[in-house]
């Protein structure tokens, strides 16, 4: 799958990443979206909702992902009608991956697949642009996942409250903006749990790591 | 056919002037004929229980051939009864259903939902004019692993899916369902080893009644703890200690009614 990017098409060089907590989760992700060198958007939203407690964090070519979500959004709700129930975070991840999969030679997607649901809890998929899909303790993706693996590796642990989660996801995401290119902007956070979803943002000025701070 | 269906029974696409299909009214009868099947939803699972008329000496009746009960995924299992043919195509949709959900969601299909879907293709074929419709009825059982639950539907020739505590159809319907209802399954649920043990008890009690001299055979599943919530036959000891308690038990009811003709006679 040998495929070179179409001239000027728009991609989310990306730092996306799924952190679970005790009852739930939280997705994060920068806000810029680029044309080469150009930062066609830098307050874009990255985080999308799937169904109730779904969501959805995207990487790569914005148009493949917007279009993949709408797919599988469709697909969820029309799920819930069948079955009079709320989708787990299992289906909607399996929906994405069949997608994704089959068309794999057309698309350039890498997505996590993350939320709450009454059977399993809070739970992290993350489905790659082969099209495989894993269940993982947690969650990183796009360009910016590099720069922050090792901090993850240190920082996570199983068990964390909301707050901790939150703030874990927040200084990860600073310190990929930071050193990659492709990432920038503002934060943005949602965390699922039972209770629902909380939308959080936070301004490029305010980062917990950045350049104004530190250097 | 003037004196039946006056003209308006030749084709399921076509409604008498008073609102009936006689088509599918038929096709109702046919499961009438066959063997009785019976369900019952217990507090910890859910029985199926079937009598197979054997119509010859000859014939093998042993799980391998003349197979009444199938399991269609490891969570559901199907009773039907009727047409053994048509079961079969049912039997068969169930399966494909029940699969192809898999493929798509990632999970097991909930058993309402399988049962609505067979529900729709079994309506389809009392909508066409080149269709015959389905001479065999079909007893879902099935446990949901989402929710842990477990669920009995009976799928008619009509294509009308309902949910059941306890169920019964084909020939002995109506004597079966009067015994069900003695159990009072929707306010004090069973357990599924004494499930078995009355579906045994309604088999063999209306094979009595009936002067049906043909000998029966009877299958017997569950799904329950015992089965690992999964669609099993009955094991043999259980099912033979189950059958010894039924035999006894309508043998004493016997008795118990000639004693009772004998104080009549008295007093």
């Amino acid at each position: 799958m040998s495929q070179k990017n179409r001239e000027g098409e728009v991609l989310t060089g990306t730092t996306i990443l799924a952190l679970p907590f005790e009852g739930g989760v939280v997705v994060c992700a920068d806000s810029r979206t680029s044309t080469g060198t150009y930062v066609a958007n830098r307050v874009s939203d990255k985080l999308v909702q799937l169904s109730d407690y779904i969501y959805c964090c995207r990487s790569g070519s914005a148009a493949d992902t917007q279009a993949l979500t709408d797919y599988v959004h469709y697909y969820l709700s029309q799920w819930s009608l069948d079955t009079g129930r709320i989708p787990t975070v299992k289906t909607a991840a399996h929906l994405m991956r069949r997608l994704i999969y089959q068309n794999k030679d057309q698309l350039q997607a890498g997505v996590i697949v993350a939320g709450w649901d009454p059977v399993h809890g809070g739970s992290v998929y993350t489905i790659t642009l082969g099209g495989s899909c894993l269940e993982l303790p947690f969650a990183t993706g796009g360009s910016g996942s590099i720069f922050i693996a090792g901090l993850l590796d240190a920082e996570f642990s199983n068990g964390m409250d909301m707050a901790e989660a939150r703030n874990l996801a927040k200084k990860a995401c600073s310190h990929a903006m930071c050193r990659d290119g492709s990432s920038g902007g503002v934060i943005r956070t949602v965390v699922i749990s039972a209770d629902g979803v909380d939308r959080d943002y936070t301004p490029g000025n305010d980062l917990p790591f950045g350049p104004v701070a530190v250097w | 056919m003037a004196s039946s269906g006056s003209g308006y029974d030749l084709s399921a696409s076509t409604f008498s002037p008073d609102g009936r299909i006689f088509q599918v009214e038929y096709a109702t009868k046919a499961v009438e004929n066959a063997g009785t099947v019976v369900g019952i939803k217990c507090s910890n699972g859910v029985v199926l229980g079937c009598a197979k008329p054997i119509h010859h000496k000859m014939v093998v009746a042993t799980s391998g051939s003349y197979k009444r009960i199938h399991t269609c995924d490891t969570h559901i299992g199907v009773a039907s009864t009727g047409f053994l043919p048509d079961s079969r195509v049912l039997v068969q949709r169930t399966t494909e259903e029940a699969a192809d959900w898999l493929e798509q969601y990632g999970g097991k299909i909930p058993p309402h939902v399988l049962a609505d879907r067979l529900g729709s293709y079994v309506h389809y074929f009392t909508l066409h004019g080149a269709l015959r419709p389905f001479g065999a009825a079909a007893v879902i059982a099935g446990h949901d692993p989402d929710t842990k639950e477990c669920s009995l539907h009976l799928l008619e020739p009509n294509g009308a899916p309902y949910r059941f505590y306890g169920v019964a159809t084909g020939k002995g319907k109506q004597a079966a369902k009067t015994e069900l209802e003695k159990l009072n399954l929707h306010k004090t649920p069973i357990a599924a080893d004494e499930a078995v043990k009355q579906i045994l008890r309604i088999l063999h009690l209306l094979h009595q009644e009936s002067k049906d001299s043909k000998p029966i055979e009877v299958e017997v599943s569950w799904i329950c703890e015992a089965s690992g919530w999964k669609h099993k036959g009955v094991p043999k000891d259980v099912l033979k200690t189950s059958e010894d308690w039924a035999k006894e038990q309508l043998e004493e009811e016997e008795e118990d009614d000639d004693d009772d003709e004998e104080m009549e006679e008295e007093s």
